[in-house]
């Protein structure tokens, strides 16, 4: 019979985490301003424009305005470029709807 | 998700790496039904007509039109889901159920609870035998963690702190440092796609009393508490953290070997100049470890001989533009640079950011300067916007001189000397404190 041990589990605490509801969308995105997010990893500036080309072809009366984080500083590591908040607060401003990309 | 919660819909875009990462974060932000949609391919290097043709494609993961699912991500009725999102709770129990060490040493490993080396288990005893490395209580809150931005903080104690300080083998005397480090809100098990590790770097009298190698192997396995203190830093920093998975809260691409252990001494004995934590505002006899995000690269060089100069721009132009070095210098190598004339860290600091210098199009042409350094350069950070502006073969400075740092360490068997890419942002955590 082997001796069994108590050992400390190593884990430390996570928070609790509380459901957020998801925006209310529209029908349609058209007649509308959707914001195309640039969030800063490289090549994504070209990545929103092609985007932004693709919608003005495609829905020609979506407006869209590329966006990129304009008042952070300084790089840091806990903190992503797409967190800025005056960008947040132009969005949250008159922004139907916003595409972020690419990456977290 | 901030626009989330503000009324405004989004969808994110993502590489199909991500797909399992990024479910992970809307889940413990509470919202796992977060739309996302996913490129066929990573887009770094990709040209604008590539791209393009990216967005004619199927997104990989839902198997459909990539600008329908971004569209649709958009529009249309929310499900109850979508409405209610998730809520949960987590428990970490202060014990695990008893078992057999064979069982036990099992769920460590299944669990991703170590470094997949082998561990000590925290018994009741031996945990309360580390506690006595402090007089702080067992249930005081000592800081949070998380891999990266986005992930939920996780919050930790003394006690689990000196859980993962047993694990690594570490001794009780050594706690104090081990506390500092977890103080420290710089996690060892960061989730970039770069690989970074971090590196620390002890000061003060802490390191005699705890018997640390400042000399000879100073980097190596060869001292029982430079190895364990380094060992624990990594291990309570995936297990406080809430993981270091890959696929979910570990993203580095290579992963590095510095991640095992990266913990060493200044060697302030044999150094010709001021320590590091006196260069940062502690007292000499003040007892710090201050923390590098970094340990990407590593060059090397030996001795300050005639072509000193050429060799060490050789190596430096060598580093990565985004990451400035940290210069490790043997005491002999240090001694040589003090008869070229650098009588103090500082002087070699601004010889190396002077020196450091690439044309601008080889300075842009790395996709991290363009992820980490363009931002700011287009809201006119200086040096960057003035960089941004060079003409493509104008020479510019790759390093600001507060990003690059000097310590000695090493046991004067020849004059080596190593440039690691570590970034320092003034986080010198007292050891004292934690006694």
């Amino acid at each position: 019979m082997h001796q069994r041990l108590t050992v400390h589990d190593p884990r430390g605490y996570p928070p609790k985490v509380t459901g957020k509801r998801l925006a209310a969308r529209k029908e349609t995105l058209e007649g509308k301003l959707i914001y195309l997010v640039d969030c800063l990893f490289d090549n994504s500036d070209v990545f929103m424009a092609q985007m932004q080309q693709w919608l003005t072809e495609n829905h020609p009366s979506v407006h869209t305005q590329i966006v990129q984080p304009s008042s952070l500083r300084e790089f840091t590591p806990s903190k992503s470029w797409a967190d800025d908040p005056e960008m947040l607060a132009r969005i949250r401003a008159d922004g139907d709807g916003a595409i972020l990309g690419v990456g977290l | 998700m901030a626009l989330e919660t503000a009324g405004v819909p989004t969808i994110s875009v993502h590489a199909p790496i991500f797909d399992g990462v990024a479910r992970s974060v809307a889940r413990a932000n509470g919202m796992p039904t977060l739309r996302q949609a996913f490129v066929p391919q990573t887009i770094m290097g990709r040209s604008p007509a590539e791209l393009r043709a990216f967005l004619e494609r199927n997104d990989p993961v839902s198997n459909r039109p990539l600008m329908q699912e971004v569209i649709g991500g958009l529009t249309g009725a929310l499900t109850e889901e979508d409405l209610k999102g998730v809520s949960f709770e987590r428990a970490t129990p202060r014990l695990l159920e008893p078992d057999t060490e064979e069982h036990l040493r099992e769920l460590f490993i299944k669990n991703r609870w170590t470094d997949y080396l082998p561990i000590v288990l925290p018994t009741e005893e031996r945990v309360a035998q580390m506690l006595t490395g402090t007089s702080h209580p067992p249930d005081e809150v000592v800081g949070r963690l998380r891999p990266t931005s986005g992930r939920e903080y996780w919050e930790f104690t003394v006690e689990k702190v000196a859980v993962n300080a047993v694990m690594a083998g570490a001794r009780p005397e050594y706690l104090a440092v081990i506390l500092a480090l977890a103080a420290s809100g710089m996690s060892a098990r960061s989730s970039s796609t770069t690989s970074f590790a971090t590196l620390s770097v002890v000061n003060g009298p802490i390191r005699r009393e705890i018997g640390m190698n400042t000399a000879i192997g100073a980097l190596g396995p060869y001292n029982h508490a430079n190895a364990t203190i380094g060992r624990a830093y990594g291990l309570l920093s995936q297990n406080l953290q809430g993981g270091s998975v890959p696929g979910d809260t570990y993203m580095g691409s290579l992963g590095n070997w510095y991640a095992y252990s990266a913990t060493f001494p200044e060697n302030e004995e044999r150094s010709p100049w001021e320590p590091f934590h006196v260069q940062h505002g502690f007292k000499s006899d003040d007892s710090t470890v201050s923390t590098f995000l970094g340990g990407w690269y590593t060059q090397a060089g030996f001795g300050t001989r005639d072509t000193w100069a050429q060799r060490l721009i050789h190596l430096l132009t060598a580093c990565e533009p985004y990451l400035a070095p940290l210069l490790v210098l043997d005491p002999l190598a240090a001694r040589g640079f003090v008869e070229r004339g650098f009588d103090t860290k500082k002087k070699l600091i601004e010889w190396c950011a002077e020196n450091a210098r690439l044309t601008a199009r080889e300075y842009w042409d790395n996709p991290w300067t363009q992820t980490l350094i363009r931002p700011l350069a287009l809201t006119g950070v200086e040096p960057y916007a003035t960089h941004l502006k060079a003409g493509a073969d104008e020479l510019v400075r790759m390093f600001r001189q507060q990003d690059i740092n000097v310590v000695v360490a090493g046991g004067e068997t020849t004059s080596a000397w190593k440039l690691i890419g570590a970034s320092y942002r003034g986080n010198t955590v007292s050891i004292d404190a934690w006694r």
